[in-house]
C-alpha cells in the first residue's frame, strides 16, 4: 500500500545513493547479488558497495558491452547481477548484449540506466537518452520501470533483487521531489491512482510525476478535474487500470521524460486503440529531438516537460 | 600422453568428425569449416580434460565450455552426443522446426550447453563472467572459452580479454581457433590480425601457448600447463586449418558454410565419411 507524502516540496536522498545504499543492504543478506560498474563508481555512489562488499563489486572499466556479457556469465553461475551506467550506454550501446546474452539466454541482469531524458544536464546530447524505454519495451520478457522518487526507487531495487530476468530501471542520479511517504509499498505491473478526477486522465511516470500532480492541482483550481496515474511499471503495462479509469473522461494525456515514440505514450495509445476507445488523446514528451547541454532545470523547460507545459496540453485538448 | 589414451582420443575425434559430416550432409548445408577445425579440441575436452557428468548436465561442480564461435555448433553437438548428453539420432534434427539443436548454441535448448552464443564476440564476456563467478564461489572449476580467429574482429573480445587478464582469471582458459579463414576469405586479407601470440601477451596473458590445431597430444599438454598456471591468464592458440581433416574441404575455396548441392561435394563428403567409418571400425575391433 502506498501513501502520498505530506510535503511534495521536499526532496529525498539522491537517487543514485538510494540505489547503492539499498543494494548494499540487500547484499548483506543475499550473497548472490553482485554489482558491476564501468568506471562510474565515483559518479554513481557505487563506492558504497565497493566499500561494503569489495568482493562482489566488479569493476570492468570503460567497457559496457563486456559489463553486460560478464553479468550474463555471472547469472549463468547463479548470481543476480546489478549493473549501472548512464541511460544511453545502459541500453543503446549494449542492446544486443542485453538482448542475446541476457534476455534470449534466459539470464538475469538488473540494469540501472541513470540520468534519463532531461536529467542528463551538463553531460549534454551525447549522454542523453529519450529512447531507452522504447528499446527496452521492445525486448522480449524485459521489465521496464521509471521511478517517481526515492521511496519508490528503493522498493523497485528490492523487488528486482528477488526476480529472474532482464529488468531495466531509469532514474536521475540527483535528489528529486518526494511523491510517496516512507514505507509505501507497490505492486509491480500495477499503476497507482494518485489523485482522482473526472475530466481528464493524466498517465505519467518517473520524477515528473510530482510535476503532473502540481499541474493537476492548478487545473483543479481552474475548475478542471484531473486524475493522475503513476504508471511506474511501463512494461508490463497495467492495461486494466487504463481501461477502468478512462471511463467518463473527456481526454487522456500521457506525460513522460522520454520520446513520444515508443515510450509510455505509445504504450497507452496501443491499449486505447486496441480497445476502440475514442477519446481525445495526446502524448506529451520529447518529440523526435536530440538532447542538449544545460542544467536539468533549463532542459526540463526547453523540452516543455514542466507542470505549466502539461497544463497547456490538457487545456488544448479539452 | 600414453598410447592408449591417444588412441581413444583419436577415435573420439574420428567419431566427432564423421558426425559433423553426416549431420551437415543430411541437412544439406551448414558451417562445416569452423566445425572441422575444432574437432580435435572437442575430443580432448570431452574425452579427457573436462570435469563433467553427462547424466547430470547441471552438476554444480562441472567445468564449463563457452563456444563463442557459435557457428561451430555442429562440432559441439557431435561431441555432446558422443558423450551421451542426448541420443545421437538427435544430431539429424539440426535446424528442424522445434529442434533442440539450433545452428547456434542455445543454453535453454541443449543439455550440456551452458551459454547461448552466435552473436560473435559475446561469448567471451560470458565466459569471463562464468569464471569470475566460479572464483567468487571459491570453486576449483575451469571455463573453456573457444573463440574464432575471425571472431576476434569483434572489439568485445578484447574488452573481455582485458578483464580476464587484469583479474587473473586463470580458470578461464582462452582457446583461439586460428584456422586462418573467415566467411569472406583469409583473415589476413579481411582484417589482418597480425600476431595473436604477441597480441595476447600484450593484453596481459602471461601463458600463451601455440599448438597445432589437430595435434591431440599437444592440445592436451597445453591445457595441462594452463591448468597448472594459477597466477595469471591463460591462452592457447590452435594453429589450424579451416575444414581440417578432409583435404577436399581444407582446399575448398569457400568452406565457411558449405552447400551439399552437387555430385563433387557430396562424393567428397561420402568418401570422407566412409574412410572415417572404416577407421572407427578398425580401431574399435
Amino acid at each position: 500500500m502506498f501513501k502520498l507524502t505530506d510535503d511534495r516540496s521536499k526532496k529525498g536522498t539522491p537517487l543514485a545513493k538510494v540505489v547503492m545504499q539499498t543494494l548494499s543492504d540487500v547484499m548483506n543478506s543475499d550473497d548472490k547479488v553482485v554489482f558491476l560498474e564501468a568506471d562510474l563508481a565515483g559518479a554513481s555512489s557505487s563506492t558504497i558497495i565497493q566499500k561494503d562488499h569489495p568482493d562482489r563489486f566488479i569493476q570492468v572499466g570503460i567497457a559496457e558491452a563486456n559489463m553486460i556479457g560478464t553479468a550474463a556469465g555471472l547469472s549463468v553461475e547463479g548470481f543476480k547481477p546489478f549493473v549501472h551506467t548512464f541511460g544511453p550506454f545502459a541500453t543503446r550501446r549494449v542492446y544486443d548484449q542485453l538482448y542475446l546474452s541476457g534476455a534470449y539466454a534466459h539470464n538475469t541482469i538488473n540494469v540501472y540506466g541513470s540520468d534519463p531524458g532531461f536529467c542528463t544536464g551538463p553531460n549534454g546530447g551525447t549522454h542523453t537518452t529519450w529512447e531507452d524505454v522504447a528499446l527496452m519495451r521492445a525486448m522480449p520478457t524485459a521489465v521496464v520501470c521509471d521511478a517517481a522518487d526515492a521511496v519508490q526507487l528503493e522498493w523497485i531495487v528490492r523487488k528486482f533483487a528477488t526476480m529472474q530476468g532482464i529488468h531495466y530501471f531509469r532514474a536521475n542520479r540527483k535528489d528529486v521531489r518526494n511523491v510517496y511517504a516512507e514505507g509505501s509499498t507497490f505492486e509491480l505491473g500495477k499503476g497507482n491512482v494518485l489523485k482522482e478526477g473526472k475530466d481528464v486522465l493524466i498517465i505519467t511516470a518517473g520524477q515528473i510525476v510530482s510535476d503532473a500532480l502540481d499541474a493537476a492541482e492548478k487545473l483543479e483550481a481552474e475548475g478542471i478535474s484531473a486524475e493522475v496515474i503513476d504508471m511506474f511499471t511501463i512494461k508490463p503495462l497495467d492495461a486494466d487500470l487504463i481501461l477502468s479509469e478512462v471511463k467518463g473522461k473527456k481526454a487522456v494525456v500521457t506525460f513522460e521524460n522520454h520520446s513520444i515514440i515508443g515510450g509510455l505514450g505509445s504504450a497507452v495509445a496501443e491499449v486505447l486503440a486496441e480497445h476502440a476507445i475514442a477519446v481525445p488523446f495526446k502524448r506529451h514528451g520529447a518529440n523526435d529531438v536530440f538532447g542538449q547541454v544545460a542544467s536539468q532545470e533549463w532542459l526540463q523547460k526547453e523540452f516543455k516537460l514542466t507542470a505549466d507545459d502539461l497544463i497547456e496540453t490538457v487545456k488544448g485538448l479539452l | 600422453m600414453d598410447k592408449v589414451e591417444l588412441k581413444e582420443l583419436t577415435l573420439l575425434a574420428a567419431k566427432i568428425r564423421k558426425d559433423v559430416l553426416e549431420l551437415l550432409k543430411h541437412r544439406g548445408y551448414g558451417h562445416l569449416g569452423g566445425s572441422m577445425s575444432i574437432v580435435e579440441l572437442m575430443a580432448v575436452l570431452y574425452g579427457k580434460q573436462l570435469r563433467i557428468d553427462p547424466s547430470n548436465p547441471q552438476w554444480e561442480d562441472r567445468d564449463m565450455v563457452v563456444l563463442s564461435k557459435g557457428h561451430s555448433g555442429p562440432a559441439w553437438y557431435s561431441a555432446l552426443a558422443e558423450k551421451g548428453y542426448f541420443p545421437k539420432e538427435k544430431l539429424m534434427t539440426l535446424n528442424d522446426g522445434g529442434t533442440m539443436l539450433p545452428s547456434h548454441p542455445d543454453r535453454t535448448k541443449t543439455p550440456g550447453v551452458d551459454m547461448t552464443t552466435g552473436s560473435l564476440g559475446q561469448g567471451t564476456s560470458a565466459a569471463a563472467g562464468i569464471a569470475y563467478g566460479q572464483k567468487l564461489k571459491g570453486q576449483d572449476r575451469y571455463t573453456y572459452l573457444i573463440v574464432g580467429d575471425g571472431e576476434l574482429n569483434e572489439g568485445q573480445c578484447w574488452e573481455a580479454f582485458m578483464l580476464i587478464a587484469a583479474r587473473k582469471l586463470n580458470n578461464c582458459i582462452v582457446i583461439i581457433d586460428d584456422n586462418k579463414r573467415q566467411l569472406d576469405g583469409y583473415t589476413k586479407d579481411i582484417l589482418n590480425p597480425f600476431d595473436f601470440e604477441a597480441k595476447m601477451k600484450a593484453f596481459g596473458f602471461d601463458l600463451v601457448q601455440k599448438v597445432k590445431g589437430t595435434d591431440i597430444e599437444a592440445i592436451s599438454d597445453a591445457i595441462d600447463k594452463a591448468k597448472a598456471h594459477k597466477d595469471g591468464a591463460n591462452a592457447i592458440i590452435l594453429d589450424g586449418i579451416k575444414g581440417a581433416g578432409v583435404k577436399y574441404f581444407e582446399e575448398l575455396k569457400s568452406n565457411h558454410s558449405v552447400k551439399f548441392n552437387n555430385d563433387e561435394i557430396n562424393k567428397a563428403a561420402d568418401d570422407a565419411i566412409a574412410e572415417l567409418a572404416e577407421f572407427i571400425e578398425k580401431e574399435e575391433a
